[in-house]
């Protein structure tokens, strides 16, 4: 099992939002819901590689910039086209004020 | 110096699109004006308010024209009411299936689906393949040999766009291309945006339509009335003026295989009822950069990023004339297209993101 990573501090993401995180060559895509619970998944669309940082968070779904395409970033799941394939899920957590990803 | 370009091929599987691909213009990196975050979120911001306002007023005129043109069957007074339901049918569909295929409209997803379903029946698009067609068309806006929504191509063909207002041929290819989807055949072109995995359900929803179609002419048959396919298909004769209208500015006589919206897209100011009917789609500079962000908050976008666009032509009159002039250039010079100035607060075009790949130019004998 890969360490877990520092992303950022818990108030540099708003709740209901997403920021890119790259770490080692890839990039991220770290989330927080309406209740403040932070996830985390790969952070280019499977439909044309767009960062989906630049999305809107829409309840538990992504939405990717260009096509519009959804996934839900709790679970991956695709769940608009022209997205078809899900995205990878990480674990994510608070760790004294900090959002730490495991990927 | 003037310039002469060979005719180009726009299909999607000939040699323009392994030139496009080599020239690195395919899902590329695209200019972008700088907003800063908060504000781009509160532009995303879906709503089902406006749309579910807009779609009650559309549907209600849609019956109300409607059943005006058939109780005024017979009068002169049932003309512009046959009219206006034309419109509304053939041309404000375009909008409704444009707004919610993109899945803005509404913020409540089933609402998006059946409108865009709706929306597709009226314009005669298969709703699947549409799509992926004009997802394809975000990712390679005007680039040829890969948008598949190029609706001005070069030499401008004058005597086809004219009758274009009058759905001539389109009313026919896209009954003619429902029914070839309906038997399961796809084009080569169709093939390469459609994924095979969604071609069976595109061949469902082509039967479907096909049958509404052909049901509404069996009526006309067998009622002796003309009525039927006045108010189902029929429209895409008479009614689709104001989409060809408003859809030829998007990108008519500006740059091919660019990679900044600036230079291939139009916005242009338009009345309150055009704009109604169209959504808001004059703001096209704005769409194409950022498709997320529903068209009732277009006009706000605009006035956020205006510094750094071109400004937009002032009227339709204005839009066209500008156009045309264009158009009519590239009889004799395909290669050339409009650039329009930036205002002083603007970045320079993104010429650097294409410049490397810009169309080869052969001084004219």
């Amino acid at each position: 099992m890969s360490d877990w990573v520092d992303v950022c501090a818990e108030d540099e993401i708003e709740e209901e939002d997403v920021i890119r995180f790259d770490h080692d060559g890839r990039t991220f895509a770290v989330y927080r819901d309406e209740g403040g619970a932070v996830f985390c998944t790969d952070g280019l669309c499977t439909h044309e590689q767009v960062h989906l940082a630049d999305g809107l968070v829409m309840d538990d779904t992504i939405e990717c910039p260009r096509h519009n395409g959804r996934f839900n970033y709790k679970t991956g799941a695709a769940l608009r086209t022209p997205a078809c394939v899900a995205l990878a899920t990480y674990p994510a957590r608070f760790n004294a004020g900090r959002i730490e990803v495991q990927v | 110096m003037a310039f002469d370009t060979p005719h180009r091929d726009y299909s999607l599987t000939g040699p323009e699109r392994d030139r496009a691909i080599e020239r690195g213009l395919v899902a590329a990196e695209w200019y972008h004006s700088d907003i800063p975050r908060k504000d781009m979120k509160a532009l995303m911001t879906r709503r089902d308010q406006p749309a579910i306002r807009d779609t009650i007023l559309w549907i209600a005129l849609l019956i109300g024209t409607a059943s005006a043109g058939i109780l005024l069957w017979g009068t002169w007074g049932a003309l512009p009411f046959w009219l206006a339901y034309g419109v509304l049918y053939a041309s404000a569909s375009d909008a409704r299936w444009h707004e919610c295929g993109h899945g803005t409209a509404f913020r409540t997803s089933w609402m998006n689906d059946a409108v865009y379903l709706f929306a597709s029946f009226l314009q005669m698009r298969n709703p699947v393949s549409w799509r992926w067609s004009h997802a394809r068309h975000h990712t390679d806006t005007i680039i040829v040999g890969r948008d598949p929504e190029i609706s001005v191509m070069r030499p401008t063909d004058f005597t086809l766009k004219a009758l274009a207002f009058v759905g001539i041929p389109s009313a026919f290819t896209a009954f003619a291309t429902l029914l070839r989807n309906a038997t399961g055949r796809y084009g080569p072109d169709e093939r390469d945006y459609i994924p095979d995995s969604d071609l069976p359900r595109a061949t469902v929803w082509a039967r479907i339509f096909v049958a509404i179609h052909l049901a509404a002419w069996a009526l006309a048959l067998a009622t002796w009335s003309i009525i039927p396919v006045l108010l189902i298909g029929g429209p895409r004769i008479y009614g689709t003026w104001q989409m060809v209208m408003t859809g030829l500015l998007q990108h008519g006589g500006l740059a091919e295989d660019v990679l900044d919206h600036r230079l291939n897209s139009r916005s242009v100011l338009m009345d309150p009822v055009n704009r109604w009917l169209y959504l808001n789609m004059n703001y096209h500079v704005e769409h194409h950069m950022f498709p997320m962000v529903p068209y009732h908050a277009l006009p706000r976008l605009h006035a956020l990023i205006r510094h750094d666009l071109p400004p937009p032509n002032p009227s339709i009159r204005h839009a066209y004339a500008e156009m045309i002039r264009a158009l009519v250039r590239q009889r004799r010079e395909p290669g050339y297209h409009l650039r329009r100035a930036l205002p002083p607060t603007a970045r320079p075009y993104r010429e650097d993101l294409h410049d490397a790949a810009s169309v080869p130019q052969t001084p004219a004998a």
